[in-house]
């Protein structure tokens, strides 16, 4: 016991330089092409280039921080945790949709210009920032929330642990949208639900607490529904949180067959 | 399996929403189980155009001469068989629908305007309809055997003129 408190804690334990230890890390400068776009100013959308020296821990995010707060303070994009928890910073970077914030530069082929666009198929507003309501409206309407007919339980509500794991994959979603603005059949027809709404219905469809399936199954069964999935896998693909999406579509599908016969 | 607490919760739904010409919210809410058929439509009749295609490009060609022994005989002698007509009744219906059915999705996917895609399903409906009825019409009607013709080129079972 005594030797167990005799130890520092981890986080106290002094670090030998004070200096943060950047100087290990190689710099190296990136180019950087930003979509922009500002309505009050014109309504064509244009590309901007920055060069800016970074280092090699570097995020797609710190570019854009260091443009804004260094170079261009007009620059608009969204972004909150900066850790790819939040889901804000969904981005189309060199033609993929990823999370500007979880894109580590060491990943990319810095020997080209890096691009950067606002996520497709959603009404742009500024720069980078999209506005994110269809996608939401979209949500809203698979009812992302539990729906119970039984009596009110004084304890939690019982699951086995097989039947969590059931939809545990849809659960990891975070709503960034990257995967319904990389649906090619999103982007010409807004009507479609989307990946995202889907993956959201398959997580309370597949809960063996939730009594709303039926009714949720019902709705993506429309003309705009699970069957307007073309399996391009785009939007698995484009997944921040590795999400198997286009295998969670496929099996609303299924549940919608099973249902009708 | 509509409960009583069950029917309460409505569909939330929000008023239309238009932005930059594009419609984001869906503008029907009648269901119905079409778009389920016509995705299991595509599904079995995929599987089942694979062996009525691969079968007929097996008979026509694995015969000795291959695709040169193929004339007027050679197809009439085969419209003249029911198991044949059956096979090519199948071929034509399932691969016409098949095909209609793909191109009407790739209408809905690329159409962006409601006119444009309403124009270009009735163009892609007449035309399906046109050669479905024309094909229907010569499997049934085929006499393999017309009068006058050069009895060089029918099916050996024809009679002598």
């Amino acid at each position: 016991m005594a030797d167990f408190e005799a130890r520092e804690p981890e986080s106290k334990v002094e670090i030998a330089s004070e200096k943060g230890g950047a100087e290990g890390i190689k710099t190296f400068d990136v180019t950087v092409q930003i979509r922009r776009y500002n309505p009050e100013l014109s309504e064509e959308a244009h590309w901007d280039e920055f060069k800016v020296q970074m280092y090699g821990t570097d995020r797609v995010l710190d570019i854009l921080h260091k443009v804004k707060w260094e170079i261009d303070g007009s620059l608009s994009f969204r972004r909150s945790c900066a850790h790819g928890v939040c889901g804000s910073d969904a981005m189309r970077i060199n033609g993929r949709n990823r999370l500007a914030c979880k894109t580590l530069l060491k990943d990319l082929d810095l020997s080209k210009p890096i691009t950067i666009e606002p996520i497709k198929g959603l009404p742009c507003e500024k720069d980078l920032i999209v506005d994110m309501e269809p996608f939401f409206q979209a949500y809203r309407e698979i009812m992302p929330f539990l729906v119970n007919d039984g009596h009110e339980p004084e304890r939690e509500r019982y699951q086995s642990v097989e039947d969590r794991e059931r939809f545990d994959d849809t659960t990891k979603c975070i709503l960034c949208a990257a995967c319904t603005s990389s649906c090619p059949v999103f982007w010409t027809d807004g009507q479609y639900f989307g990946p995202a709404a889907i993956v959201n219905a398959h997580r309370f469809i597949f809960d063996s607490r939730d009594d709303a399936g039926d009714m949720r199954l019902e709705i993506l069964n429309d003309k705009e529904g699970v069957w307007r999935c073309r399996t391009t896998f785009n939007c698995t693909e484009a997944c921040p949180r590795g999400i198997q999406i286009t295998k969670a579509i496929a099996e609303v599908k299924q549940a919608i067959v099973a249902r009708a016969f | 399996m509509a409960t009583p607490l069950k029917a309460k919760v409505s569909v939330p739904r929000s008023k239309d929403t238009t932005v930059n010409g594009v419609k984001y919210n869906r503008s029907s809410s009648k269901r119905n189980n079409s778009e389920m058929y016509a995705w299991l439509f595509m599904r079995f009749s995929g599987v089942l155009l694979v062996v009525l295609i691969f079968g007929h490009l097996f008979v026509n060609l694995m015969q000795p001469g291959g695709v040169h022994a193929i004339d007027f005989g050679f197809v009439g002698g085969k419209l003249a068989n029911p198991f044949w007509q059956v096979w090519d009744l199948l071929l034509l219906w399932l691969a016409m629908l098949h095909g209609t059915n793909g191109i009407r999705t790739i209408i809905m996917d690329y159409a962006e305007k409601d006119r444009t895609r309403v124009t270009l399903k009735t163009i892609l409906y007449l035309a399906s309809a046109f050669i479905l009825l024309v094909g229907t019409l010569v499997i049934f009607t085929f006499d393999p055997c017309p009068p006058n013709a050069d009895p060089s080129l029918l099916a050996s079972f024809c009679p002598a003129p």
